[in-house]
């Protein structure tokens, strides 16, 4: 009897039409493993299509904040996932233009009086509509240099934040530890960060997985020595120094590449196949100095 | 006496609302938004001053009405009006003009002969 | 058909230039096989032969004619590289729907006309030729212009990016207004109008095509008292206003005379008359260059030869010739108003005044592409019957860069001449602002205005007079290609 006022709400009809389908699908689809990243993600969509829900009855909502932190170490996939956020919060209705504006802290602090808040507000007005991820957020505050202009960025950031929350939504992102002290010494910055998504680094199997996809998508493929070298590569290369996860592994596989193709040209004259011109060999990848004195390794190249 | 250059002189000033939906327009056609303010709107004054570079590349109209706020702000009793500039070739002008801010006294001209 | 065994000119020469009359086909103005360069002039003109003459030895007989030939085989041909001159008729097609009548497509080697001549482009081509006997008519129906003609004129001493500048008014169609009665008012009377007219909103008004100087109101007085009215009015609304003054006369002296005086008094147009001709056209665009003047052109006669589709030149030909010859505004047609004019052949003008290219269009009547060669565009001018209501049909169909004139529309207003012209400008704004907007206006647009009539009483009046006014006659210049939809 209460039909007329009380339609039955239909969350699946909302789910369909906002597209957030579609982007938590690419979002499984163009990245391996973050299992945790991908339930965070999931429970902001739900939320806020239940927010949409509630207010569409005009039940109190608050305009929800939206700014987010992404701590993890370089490679975990921010900025991927900080692209998927914008996709399904411009279908949610929350970023009208859905694009993602990425900076650093050259983008926003100049070097002499002056010039930070026009750059800020510069940066600030490209944004708007969309998503503003900053790298490396705790470089915008240098305690230790008393003329830094860093604390003017984060004013004026602080101030559009809070006061035109349906026009941005704001990303910070860095490395988990920096991000935590960075929040102690700016309350007033971390009390406006509504969702902390913690980035974890990839196991040896999900980046195993990582290279696999990368290779398809540049069409070569790995012979089943090469399968095996590639498992013993990850496993050093992760307990060295700077290893940025994702990130390392496309650069091994781009130096793969180049020892391929001159290992190609040494054998000029002799018939190529196309099998030859896709398949990567241990050798490729042993060459590498990440296996240098190690069993497994082979002489250093040089210049590698 | 009211001063009616600009696109849309002769409706009531727009609101905030009407002028974003004006902006969206121009961003929409990739037209670049600028501002310029005045106390001396004679019709052959071709330079008003800029506030500001235009804004090239921008997606949404949150910023630029933030600028026009700003803008407003500063000069309270100048006039400010918000231009859409196309470089296009063949066009490589405006295409959309009008102002966004008069003072509450509108002076008017005389004529001298 | 016979006229594929009469096509090739006999090869000897001897044979060819015996005195005697050759058909013109076999004087060699027939050349199916010819294809077309990029420097030539080409036009395509529609013939309708007399009984018994066939359409290839027509269209040959108006390649020759509008070239090289005469009647008859004259042995002097053979002191001139005769080939070279010579028009080369190359497709001839029955027009859809038109029995009878063909559309023959000509070209003319550049070397035939004068550096940036409408006059000596237009002796040839419409010459003599157009009554020539084996025809019944014939009609210049397009022209395409090579870049490298296109390049030796000036072209729009103005254009319409410069003028919005010099004007300093942007993003919606310019309003004018013609002063009525068209005869008979005295300088100061006159001046009245303009004045009102221009207070209340309207950013130019205009002289009648035959307001010259006549007894009952000399030319320096017009002129002084309608520029003591834009001055005014331009001091009462801090905009640029102008007006149009007319300075059509009898001699090139004269007219030379009346554009100094009107420049000496801050004018920022004058205007002259279709009717003095295309060398007199040419000769006043090169004194608007010189002067920073806009050169409004009013185009008094042209339906004497535009206006029937058999024979005459098409408007587009004419649009085409005056954007080369350089002027900033010509009339050229309002779809809704009281003048001749179908949707399809105006958009057709508009696009040739307006665009930098032209693309073959044939639902729109443009048959040949054409560059433009960075020539300046020119304004068109909507004048003739229309009123506020129509607002946004004429936005619709003429777009923004185009001046529309109200002149009965702003005159006959029930509440006063600057009330017509304030219920214009309302209009227009509120019309501009809601397609900005997003809005739709062909459907909405009555709402759109009745909404805006609601703080503007003189709008509201204007629509109460006319709202239900309009002229629903066939047009008699249409479009011989009406878009179809195609098969997938």
């Amino acid at each position: 009897m209460s039909a007329p006022e009380n339609p039955p709400l239909d969350l699946e009809t909302l789910y369909r039409d906002s597209h957030v389908r579609e982007a938590l699908e690419a979002l499984d689809r163009e990245l391996v493993g973050l299992a945790p990243v991908k339930t965070r993600v999931r429970e902001i969509a739900a939320l806020l299509l239940v927010e949409k829900l509630r207010s569409s009855l005009a039940l109190e909502t608050g305009a929800p904040s939206l700014h987010m932190c992404f701590s993890g170490n370089p490679g975990t996939g921010k900025t991927t996932v900080a692209m998927r956020m914008a996709a399904l919060l411009h279908g949610l209705g929350y970023a009208r233009k859905g694009h993602l504006v990425a900076v650093t802290r050259d983008d926003l602090v100049g070097q002499y009086i002056g010039h930070t808040a026009p750059r800020t507000r510069e940066v600030l007005k490209r944004a708007m509509g969309g998503v503003l991820f900053i790298d490396e957020a705790y470089y915008l505050c240098r305690p230790e240099n008393e003329r830094d202009y860093g604390q003017e960025a984060i004013e004026i950031l602080l101030q559009v934040m809070e006061n035109q929350r349906d026009d941005l939504v704001v990303i910070l992102a860095g490395y988990k530890d920096r991000m935590d002290r960075f929040f102690a010494s700016n309350p007033g910055l971390a009390s406006r960060i509504a969702h902390h998504i913690d980035f974890p680094d990839y196991t040896p199997e999900e980046l195993h997985a990582i290279a696999r996809l990368m290779l398809e998508g540049m069409q070569y493929r790995l012979s089943p020595d090469a399968e095996v070298a590639l498992r013993e590569y990850i496993a050093l290369r992760r307990t060295q120094p700077h290893f940025a996860n994702a990130r390392s592994i496309r650069n091994a596989l781009d130096r793969a590449r180049l020892r391929h193709a001159s290992r190609l040209f040494g054998r000029r004259g002799t018939g190529l196949t196309r099998e030859d011109l896709i398949t990567l060999e241990p050798e490729d990848i042993r060459a590498s100095r990440v296996f240098r004195n190690q069993p497994g390794g082979l002489p250093r190249e040089p210049g590698a | 006496m009211r001063l009616t250059q600009g696109t849309f002189s002769f409706l009531p000033d727009l609101t905030d609302g009407q002028i974003r939906a004006q902006i969206e327009y121009c961003l929409q056609n990739g037209w670049a938004i600028s501002l310029e303010h005045t106390d001396d709107p004679h019709p052959r004054n071709a330079y008003w001053e800029m506030f500001g570079m235009p804004m090239f590349d921008l997606k949404d109209a949150a910023g630029i009405m933030a600028e026009v706020n700003i803008c407003r702000k500063t000069f309270p009793n100048h006039y400010v009006k918000l231009n859409a500039f196309d470089s296009a070739p063949g066009r490589e002008s405006l295409r959309l003009s009008f102002i966004v801010n008069r003072p509450a006294k509108e002076p008017g001209f005389g004529l001298a002969r | 058909m016979e006229a594929a065994t009469t096509t090739q000119a006999p090869k000897d020469p001897a044979a060819r230039y015996q005195a005697g009359v050759l058909k013109y086909a076999e004087m060699g103005y027939w050349r199916p096989e010819y294809e077309p360069g990029d420097t030539d002039v080409l036009a395509l003109f529609r013939i309708t032969p007399q009984e018994g003459v066939d359409p290839e030895e027509a269209a040959a007989a108006v390649a020759g004619e509008s070239s090289t030939a005469t009647w008859t085989v004259v042995w002097t041909d053979r002191l001139t590289a005769c080939e070279r001159y010579r028009a080369k008729a190359y497709k001839v097609e029955p027009v859809p729907g038109a029995p009878g009548q063909y559309f023959a497509s000509i070209a003319y080697g550049l070397d035939l006309f004068e550096p940036g001549s409408i006059a000596n482009l237009t002796a040839s081509i419409i010459g003599n030729v157009f009554g020539f006997k084996p025809l019944k008519a014939l009609r210049l129906e397009d022209m395409r212009i090579p870049v490298a003609y296109a390049k030796t004129f000036d072209g729009p001493p103005t254009g319409i990016v410069v003028e919005r500048e010099r004007l300093d008014k942007f993003g919606r169609p310019l309003l004018g207004a013609t002063v009525k009665p068209k005869l008979g008012l005295s300088g100061k009377n006159y001046g009245r109008v303009v004045y009102e007219a221009l207070k209340g909103g309207l950013d130019f008004t205009k002289d009648d095509e035959n307001i010259n100087s006549q007894a009952f109101m000399h030319w320096r007085d017009r002129f002084l008292y309608c520029m003591e009215a834009t001055h005014r009015a331009q001091a009462a609304t801090g905009e640029m206003k102008g007006h149009y003054l007319n300075v059509t006369a009898a001699t090139m002296e004269d007219m030379y005379e009346r554009a100094e005086f009107a420049k000496a008094l801050g004018s920022a147009i004058v205007m002259i008359d279709l009717v003095i001709g295309y060398t007199a056209i040419q000769s006043m665009s090169k004194w608007a260059r010189r002067n920073d003047m806009i050169l409004h052109l009013h185009r008094a006669g042209h339906s004497t030869y535009t206006r029937q589709k058999s024979h005459g030149v098409s408007f587009r030909v004419i649009s085409k010739w005056m954007r080369l010859a350089g002027v900033d505004h010509i009339h050229a047609g309002t779809v809704v108003g009281k003048l001749e004019g179908d949707p399809n052949s105006v958009q057709g003008f508009y696009n040739v005044l307006r665009e930098r290219h032209n693309a073959v269009d044939l639902p729109r009547g443009l048959f040949f592409e054409q560059d433009w060669a960075g020539l300046r565009s020119v304004m068109p001018v909507a004048s003739g019957g229309i009123h506020a209501g129509q607002m946004h049909q004429l936005l619709h169909y003429l777009g923004e860069d185009v001046v529309l004139q109200f002149g009965g529309g702003t005159i006959g207003h029930p509440m006063g001449i600057a009330a017509g012209a304030t219920a214009n400008r309302v209009a227009l704004e509120s019309m501009v602002l809601a397609r900005n907007e997003g809005r739709d206006i062909w459907n909405e647009g009555p709402e759109i205005l009745r909404q805006a009539a609601r703080y503007c009483a003189p709008l509201k009046a204007a629509l109460d007079t006319w709202g239900e006014v309009t002229f629903d006659y066939t047009s008699t210049d249409t479009v011989d290609f009406v878009p179809t939809a195609t098969a997938a």
